[in-house]
C-alpha cells in the first residue's frame, strides 16, 4: 500500500487547508511539519468520557421505561432482563440492600458473606456505568446507542438497585442525587503503595509508594518447618489440556502426560474431522459467543435454527446470506451482526455444520 | 514425523512425552530404575531391530540422517519465517473456564519453555476487552486535546505517518497484567507456570515519549495533573496516567516491538508503554490522550482492576507491579528426567525500578542462595536469574524471592495474605513454590 495514495494526500491537504483557511496557524515549533491542529468537531466526536464530577457528560434524558425498553431489545440476552445476568456473563445487580445506600458501604463486602460480586456491589461512582454503556455497550455493537439511551439505560439499572424510583426520569441535573445514593460510594480507597504518581499529600492519589507487605531476605535456617498449605487440586491438572503437548521434547524436562492415554510416541497430530474443523471455526469466528449447539444464548441455538429451515431446499443459501450480511427479526429483535470478516467458503462450512447438527466430532 | 530423532544424543536414551499415569504411579512406589527400563524397551523397539547397535554408539551418528545427505530448503520459502515443526507445544493457551466469551479474555505466554528476557511477539500474552482489531495505519489518528482549553496550547491531531517522523527511544520493559497469578490467591488453581504467571510478557518497545507530543502541543505543565489513555477497538478502554509518570519520559507512544511493528493483539499499529505499571493501562490501538486534572475512575478503574481488601474497601487505582519472580523451569507440570545436575532458571522483576537480587531455595524456603543474575538489567524489564542444582532423588521444594533496588524483598504467601487477605484478584506478588517429587515430578503448591 502507497503512503501517499491520492485519496489520502489529497483529504489531508484538504483538511488542513481548511485549518488554515479558519485561520488557525499550524504550531510551528520544534517539530515543524508534524501533526497538525485538531478541530473543535474532532474533539467533540471523540471526547466522550465522563468524570466522577460529572465533567463531559452531555445534556439529554431518559427515564426507567424507557430504558427497560431498550435493555429488553439490545440488552437483557446477555445481562438478564433484572442484570441479574444469564449464562453468558457476571451479574450487574444484586447484593445491595436499602441500609448499604443509606451508608454508602456494602455490607456483604465487610462481611465477607456474598457469593459473589455485582458490578453495582463494586462502581462508587454512577459516571462510571453511563461512560462504559456509552463507550463499549453492546458488545457487539459499541457506541450505536443514543445519548438519551444511556441516560435511560442508566435509569434502569439504578432503578434494578432501588436507588431511584421507578417513575425517575435521569438527566444531566438530577444525576448528582443518584450519585449521592450509590451503594458502595464510600467503597474505595486510596490509601496505598500502588500508584506512581504524585500522592495525596501533593494533591494526587495514595501514600507515595510505601509497601504495605514487608518480607526480609533471610539466608538460613529461616523457619523450623515447611507448611504446604494448599495442593494443586486432582480436577485442575487435567483442566488445562495434556501437558506433556505444552512443553518442548527437548531439553532437561518434559511435560506430564495429562491426558489419561498410554502415548507410546510422540505422534503427529491426526488432522481435524469436517465437524471438528467446523466447529473449530465456529469457536475461532466467535459464533459460539452467541449461539449454543443446543441452546440459545444470544441468538438461536443451533438446534433450532436445524428445527426452522427442515426441508427447506434454499436453507443453505438463505442463511449464507444471513450470516454474512446480518439480519433480524426471525428471531426476536437482537440483530444479528453481519460477519463480512469471514471468506465466503468458510461461511458456507459453518452453514453446511449447522444444518448437518453442528456435530463435534 | 518419520525423520523425528527418536532418541536423545546420549547413548542412554532419555524419556519423550510418553509417561502414563501407571508409569508415574510406578516411579512413585519407589521404582528408580523404571523410567530408564521403559525408555530402553520403547527405543529399542523403534529402532526396529538395531538394538544391537548400542555396543558401537548412537545410530543417529552412525547412520547419517536425511538432513546430512539431503539438498535444503531454498531462502525465502517462508517469507516471514515461522518456528521449527518441533516446537509446536510453545504456544499461547487459553485456561478453561476463566472467562465468559474469547473476545473478552486472556491468553497466557509459554513462559516454561522461553529463555532469555524476551518475549517472541507471537507469544506475547493477550488480553482484549472487546476483541483485536487490524487497523489500517493509514486511517488511524492519534488525537492530543485537553479537558478544557487551558491544559494544551494546541489540541492537535497526529497520523502514524507524523509519529515515525518524531525522534524515537527504544527500550525492554516488562509487562504483566494486574490479575496475574490472580487465580491462585485463595489456593492453588492451575497447574503449570503458563497459566500462573503466564499474563507476563517483556519486549523491547520503539515510540516517541509521550512528554515530547505533548510538549509539541503546549502543555502547561503546572496545570496537567493526569493524561487519559483511550484505545480505538470497540472497548476504547480508557485509563488515567499520572501525569509524573509522563514527565519521567518513561510512558511512550510506541509502535516498534522487537524491531518490527506492534503486532495487531498487541495493539498495531500505536499502544501506549506504561512501564512498571500494570498491563491495562499500556492502551492499546492508541486513538487519544486527553490532558485533565482529576482522575476519571474509567470502568476498569472503578468496576475492575480493583482490590478487594479484608476489611470490605475496595483499593481504587492500584497501579504498579510490584517485585516478584517465579522459577520457569523446573515447574509445574514437568518431570525431571534423571537426578543429577539441572540449572534452575527463571524471571524477576520490578515495577519500582531494577532487580537487584534473587535468591532461591531448594528446601521451601529454610535455607536460600543468591540465583547468577544473567544481564543486561534493565528498570522495569525481566530479569533472568540461573543457579545450579544438583538433584539427589529427594522431594525438594523450588522458590525463587526477588529483591529490587529500592530493598523491597518479594513476599510469601502468608506475609500477603495477611494483609491483603485472598480476594483482592488482581497484585498477587507472591513467592512461588515448586514441589519436586521422587518420581521428579513437579507440581504448584503454596508454603506458608
Amino acid at each position: 500500500m502507497s503512503r501517499f495514495s491520492k485519496a489520502s494526500l489529497s483529504g489531508a491537504l484538504v483538511l488542513a487547508f481548511a485549518t488554515l483557511a479558519g485561520g488557525t496557524a499550524l504550531a510551528d515549533g520544534k517539530y515543524s511539519g508534524v501533526g497538525r491542529p485538531a478541530t473543535r468537531a474532532e474533539i467533540h466526536a471523540w471526547d466522550i468520557d465522563v468524570r466522577p464530577d460529572f465533567k463531559g457528560l452531555r445534556p439529554g434524558s431518559g427515564s426507567v421505561d424507557q430504558g427497560q425498553e431498550v435493555w429488553e431489545a439490545k440488552c437483557a440476552s446477555c445481562h438478564g432482563s433484572f442484570g441479574e445476568s444469564n449464562e453468558v456473563h457476571t451479574p450487574l445487580i444484586g447484593g445491595t440492600t436499602k441500609d448499604d445506600i443509606k451508608t454508602g458501604h456494602v455490607l456483604s463486602l465487610v462481611k465477607g458473606d456474598a457469593p459473589q460480586r455485582s458490578a453495582i456491589m463494586k462502581v462508587a461512582t454512577v459516571s462510571t456505568l453511563f461512560d462504559y454503556i456509552n463507550r463499549a455497550m453492546p458488545l457487539t455493537a459499541p457506541k450505536s446507542l443514543s445519548n438519551d439511551e444511556v441516560y435511560g439505560l442508566v435509569a434502569y439499572l439504578l432503578n434494578l438497585a432501588e436507588i431511584v424510583p421507578a417513575d425517575f426520569v435521569l438527566n444531566e441535573k438530577n444525576i448528582a442525587e443518584a450519585q449521592a445514593r450509590m451503594p458502595n460510594r464510600n467503597g474505595m480507597s486510596t490509601d496505598h503503595g500502588m500508584w506512581p504518581g504524585a500522592p495525596a499529600s501533593k494533591g494526587g492519589i495514595g501514600n507515595g509508594g510505601k509497601p504495605d507487605v514487608k518480607n526480609t531476605a533471610c539466608m538460613s535456617n529461616c523457619k523450623t518447618e515447611v507448611k504446604v498449605a494448599s495442593l494443586l487440586p486432582v480436577y485442575a491438572e487435567t483442566a488445562h489440556g495434556n501437558l506433556a503437548e505444552q512443553n518442548r521434547a527437548v531439553g532437561p524436562v518434559r511435560g506430564k502426560d495429562t491426558s489419561g492415554k498410554a502415548v507410546t510416541v510422540a505422534a503427529a497430530p491426526a488432522p481435524l474431522s469436517e465437524n471438528a474443523a467446523a466447529a473449530k471455526l465456529a469457536n475461532d469466528s466467535g459464533c459460539m459467543a452467541c449461539h449454543g449447539v443446543a441452546n440459545k444464548i444470544v441468538g438461536p441455538g443451533y438446534n433450532e435454527v436445524v428445527a426452522k429451515y427442515k426441508g427447506q431446499a434454499d436453507a443453505e443459501a438463505k442463511l449464507v446470506a444471513k450470516v454474512k450480511a446480518g439480519g433480524q427479526g426471525v428471531w426476536g429483535a437482537i440483530p444479528m451482526p453481519p460477519q463480512g470478516h469471514l471468506k465466503d467458503g468458510d461461511i458456507r462450512s459453518l452453514v453446511k455444520w449447522i444444518l448437518s447438527g453442528a456435530k463435534a466430532q | 514425523m518419520a525423520d523425528q530423532p527418536t532418541q536423545r544424543g546420549r547413548v542412554r536414551p532419555a524419556p519423550e512425552n510418553f509417561l502414563t499415569e501407571t508409569d508415574i504411579l510406578a516411579v512413585k512406589e519407589g521404582r528408580r530404575d523404571f523410567l530408564r527400563n521403559a525408555l530402553l524397551t520403547a527405543s529399542a523397539t523403534l529402532a526396529g531391530g538395531t538394538a544391537a547397535r548400542a555396543a558401537d554408539g548412537d545410530p543417529n551418528i552412525l547412520t547419517l540422517p536425511a538432513w546430512t545427505t539431503s539438498l535444503g530448503q531454498p531462502v525465502a520459502a517462508r517469507p516471514y519465517g515461522l518456528p521449527s515443526q518441533y516446537e509446536k507445544g510453545l504456544q499461547r493457551r487459553e485456561s478453561p473456564g476463566l472467562t465468559r466469551m474469547p473476545q473478552v479474555s486472556v491468553s497466557f505466554a509459554p513462559l516454561q519453555g522461553l529463555f532469555g528476557i524476551i518475549t517472541p511477539s507471537g507469544l506475547h500474552f493477550e488480553r482484549h476487552h472487546q476483541g483485536w482489531v487490524d487497523i489500517d495505519p493509514s486511517k488511524h489518528r492519534l488525537m492530543v486535546h485537553g479537558t478544557d482549553d487551558g491544559f494544551l496550547k494546541q489540541p492537535k491531531v497526529y497520523t502514524v505517518d507524523d509519529i515515525l517522523r518524531l525522534p524515537p527511544v527504544s527500550r525492554m520493559h516488562f509487562i504483566e497484567c494486574g490479575a496475574n497469578t490472580g487465580m491462585e490467591w485463595g489456593n492453588v488453581a492451575v497447574p503449570t507456570v503458563q497459566y500462573s504467571h503466564g499474563m507476563l510478557s517483556c519486549s523491547e518497545f520503539t515510540g516517541v515519549p509521550l512528554r515530547l507530543i505533548l510538549e509539541d502541543c503546549g502543555i502547561d505543565w503546572k496545570k496537567a495533573k493526569y493524561v487519559l489513555a483511550e484505545g480505538a477497538d470497540g472497548s476504547s478502554m480508557t485509563r488515567t496516567i499520572p501525569i509524573e509518570l509522563v514527565q519521567s519520559d518513561e510512558v511512550l507512544v510506541a509502535y516498534g516491538q522487537n524491531g518490527e511493528m506492534l503486532r495487531p493483539e498487541n495493539g498495531y499499529p500505536l499502544r501506549l508503554v506504561v512501564p512498571g505499571v500494570q498491563g491495562v493501562s499500556w492502551v492499546k490501538w492508541l486513538r487519544r490522550i486527553e490532558v485533565g486534572d482529576k482522575p476519571w475512575a474509567t470502568k476498569d478503574e472503578a468496576i475492575h482492576y480493583i482490590d478487594l481488601m479484608p476489611d470490605g474497601q475496595h483499593r481504587q487505582y492500584t497501579s504498579v507491579q510490584e517485585c516478584k519472580s517465579v522459577i520457569t523451569t523446573p515447574s509445574g507440570g514437568q518431570i525431571l528426567l534423571d537426578k543429577g545436575f539441572y540449572n534452575i532458571s527463571g524471571l524477576a522483576w520490578s515495577g519500582r525500578g531494577k532487580i537487584k537480587r534473587v535468591d532461591v531455595s531448594t528446601d521451601g524456603g529454610i535455607n536460600w542462595r543468591p540465583a547468577r543474575i544473567e544481564g543486561p538489567v534493565n528498570s522495569k524489564c525481566l530479569t533472568r536469574f540461573n543457579i545450579d542444582w544438583v538433584w539427589d532423588g529427594k522431594p525438594a521444594i523450588l522458590q525463587s524471592r526477588a529483591m529490587d533496588e529500592t530493598g523491597y524483598v518479594q513476599p510469601g504467601y502468608g506475609q500477603l495474605r495477611a494483609v491483603r487477605g485472598s480476594k483482592s484478584i488482581y497484585h498477587n506478588n507472591a513467592i512461588q513454590s515448586w514441589k519436586v517429587t521422587e518420581g521428579g515430578e513437579v507440581s504448584n503448591v503454596q508454603v506458608l
